[in-house]
């Protein structure tokens, strides 16, 4: 191995490694900047020992050790400096786990709970979405700080001082390390979902930038859910998650064509779409499914939105999708969870089922809507049903209206060629 | 990205696995995919005595029963991985086969790790599918 590769081998460890080893140190140090800090030193240390030494056979316990001793030296610097009584006290608990033998036994077993807290910790309520974001891809996702400015399009600065904030105000908020419990957990839970999806639709909606961090997110917040499916085996709504993304991931190849431009999901090519993606986005959603039953309640809107997903993945060809299904699901979905954009869905779906004027009587119904006002897939909708109903100027008109309220240009190309094929075929 | 490791060794070394393998290896597993490395679809292939070969060459097909003896080593098994590097594919694998070395002594054999090229893997972010069009 030359020193690069060394290198490089040891800064995978360290990433395999570096949210277990801030998870342990935070039970100690009770800081997130400071575990950051002493995995860091870790780090430091291994890429001074290891090209020589070479990889030790117990990289992950390697690395904690050399954290801990790092930890030590400074609680007994700062002992010497200024006698905090608390922190005297953590010492001191750190230089008697530091002296039992059997520690990465009993710290084996606590892995999991360490991860858990740590990622409920970095996406405690008291930071901003955007900071539980950033701190989640920091500490559980092991990304750079440039590495998560390049994803979001944002200033590396922005982001640097977005997650020094946020473990600022976890430390000032004195944010305990702990997994919480009964009805907290659900509700902290919903805190947590709602980041790993934030992070997968930051990638997957790519509204701007032709970058190759934006699908790394999709990649990560997935990584995220599976890890989290893993930890809390029986809540249904992170399988839900979880099958949400595999199944939305699936599709991703499918959704461009050649120039860029964006393919609707009934246009796409199928036998593109990723099938082993989709097989474990159902076993996903059979599992959320199953516990949903069990806990008795209704089920979960991420279980919902994996069903009407599973619908389409389950269709080989357009033709073959279950819309009453997916009008039943979306019927569902704004019951628990009403929202103008659902009932767009669901006429949308019921023109598939029962012809485009059933379809366009909800649409109207909409239109008044305030949240749809500058909502281009509104009118873009409005002008499909009104194509397929052969009223070619209105169609024209909605499709004009649709690309000027789009963000997206390759979309605005798209819903302006709609508009232009409606005025040359009409009559 | 996805790599895919073919793990090969001699069949002469078919035996079935102890108990704390298996147990280790479903704890490795585990604890891969809480780092990230997630395994998403493995399998142990049966002797080559039950396989067979269909090979085109100069024009014609022809099919060769197994078991194939002259191989020394065969594929025996593989598994599919969700990594976010090459360098993290192989520390996995590496971490895999201690496993081995710690549980089967004398075990000998070889995973070779080669990337996926499915639909998934030539990403392309450029187009947005928001969710209403979905439908």
């Amino acid at each position: 191995m030359t020193a690069t590769d060394t290198h490089r081998a040891i800064e995978a460890v360290f990433r395999i490694e570096q949210a277990k080893l801030i998870g342990g140190l935070m039970r100690m140090v009770r800081d997130v900047g400071t575990a950051e800090e002493l995995a860091q030193d870790a780090l430091v240390a291994a890429l001074e020992q290891w090209p020589n030494s070479g990889i030790p056979d117990n990289p992950g316990a390697w690395l904690m050790t050399a954290a801990k001793h790092k930890a030590i030296d400074r609680f007994r610097r700062d002992k010497l400096a200024e006698c905090k009584e608390g922190e005297l006290g953590y010492a001191l608990e750190v230089e008697q786990e530091t002296a039992q033998p059997d520690l990465d036994a009993a710290l084996d077993d606590q892995v999991g709970d360490d991860l858990l807290r740590l990622i409920f910790i970095a996406c405690h309520p008291v930071l901003s979405p955007e900071a539980q974001a950033a701190l989640t891809l920091r500490l559980l996702g092991g990304l750079t700080t440039a590495e998560i400015a390049r994803a979001f399009l944002l200033p590396e600065a922005t982001i640097q001082q977005r997650i020094v904030r946020a473990k600022r105000t976890l430390g000032e908020k004195r944010v305990p390390f702990e997994a919480p419990r009964g009805a907290e957990l659900e509700e902290r839970l919903v805190s947590v979902l709602s980041v790993i999806y934030l992070i997968f639709n930051e990638g997957y909606a790519a509204t701007a930038g032709d970058d190759w961090m934006r699908p790394q997110l999709c990649e990560e917040a997935l990584r995220l859910g599976r890890i989290l499916a893993e930890l809390a085996r029986d809540v249904p709504e992170v399988h839900g998650l979880v099958a949400l993304m595999e199944i939305q991931m699936s599709r991703f190849a499918a959704r461009a064509g050649p120039s860029g431009e964006p393919v609707l999901l009934l246009d796409q090519n199928r036998s593109r779409w990723d099938q082993l993606l989709i097989r474990r986005g159902l076993a996903a959603l059979a599992r959320a499914e199953t516990l949903s039953a069990a806990s008795g309640r209704n089920p979960h809107p991420y279980v919902l939105q994996a069903a009407i997903a599973a619908c389409h993945a389950r269709a080989r060809v357009a033709e073959e999708t279950d819309w009453a299904r997916i009008v039943g699901l979306y019927g569902s979905l704004g019951e628990i969870a009403p929202s103008p954009v659902v009932e767009l869905n669901r006429a949308v779906a019921l023109a598939m089922l029962f012809g485009p004027e059933a379809g366009l009587n909800l649409v109207d119904a909409l239109a008044g809507q305030p949240e749809l006002a500058t909502y281009h897939l509104l009118p873009s909708v409005r002008g499909e049903l009104l194509r397929q109903l052969g009223r070619l100027d209105e169609a024209r008109a909605e499709f004009e209206r649709a690309a000027a309220l789009t963000q997206n240009e390759r979309e605005r190309k798209l819903l302006l060629d709609r508009a232009e094929s409606c005025a040359s075929s009409s009559p | 990205m996805r790599f895919m490791s073919m793990v090969k060794f001699s069949e002469t070394q078919l035996a079935p696995p102890p108990k704390a393998f298996l147990e280790a290896m479903d704890g490795l597993i585990k604890e891969s995919a809480e780092a990230g490395c997630v395994m998403v679809e493995a399998g142990g292939l049966f002797p080559t005595a039950n396989g067979a070969r269909v090979r085109l060459s100069g024009g014609k097909v022809t099919v060769m029963d197994g078991p194939f003896t002259e191989a020394k080593e065969v594929v025996g098994g593989y598994a599919i991985f969700d990594v976010r590097s090459k360098d993290a594919m192989i520390e996995c694998t590496t971490r895999f086969m201690e496993l081995h070395r710690k549980h089967l002594p004398g075990w000998e054999g070889e995973a070779e790790i080669r990337q996926v090229a499915g639909p998934g893997e030539k990403m392309c972010d450029q187009a947005r599918e928001m969710h209403a069009a979905e439908i």
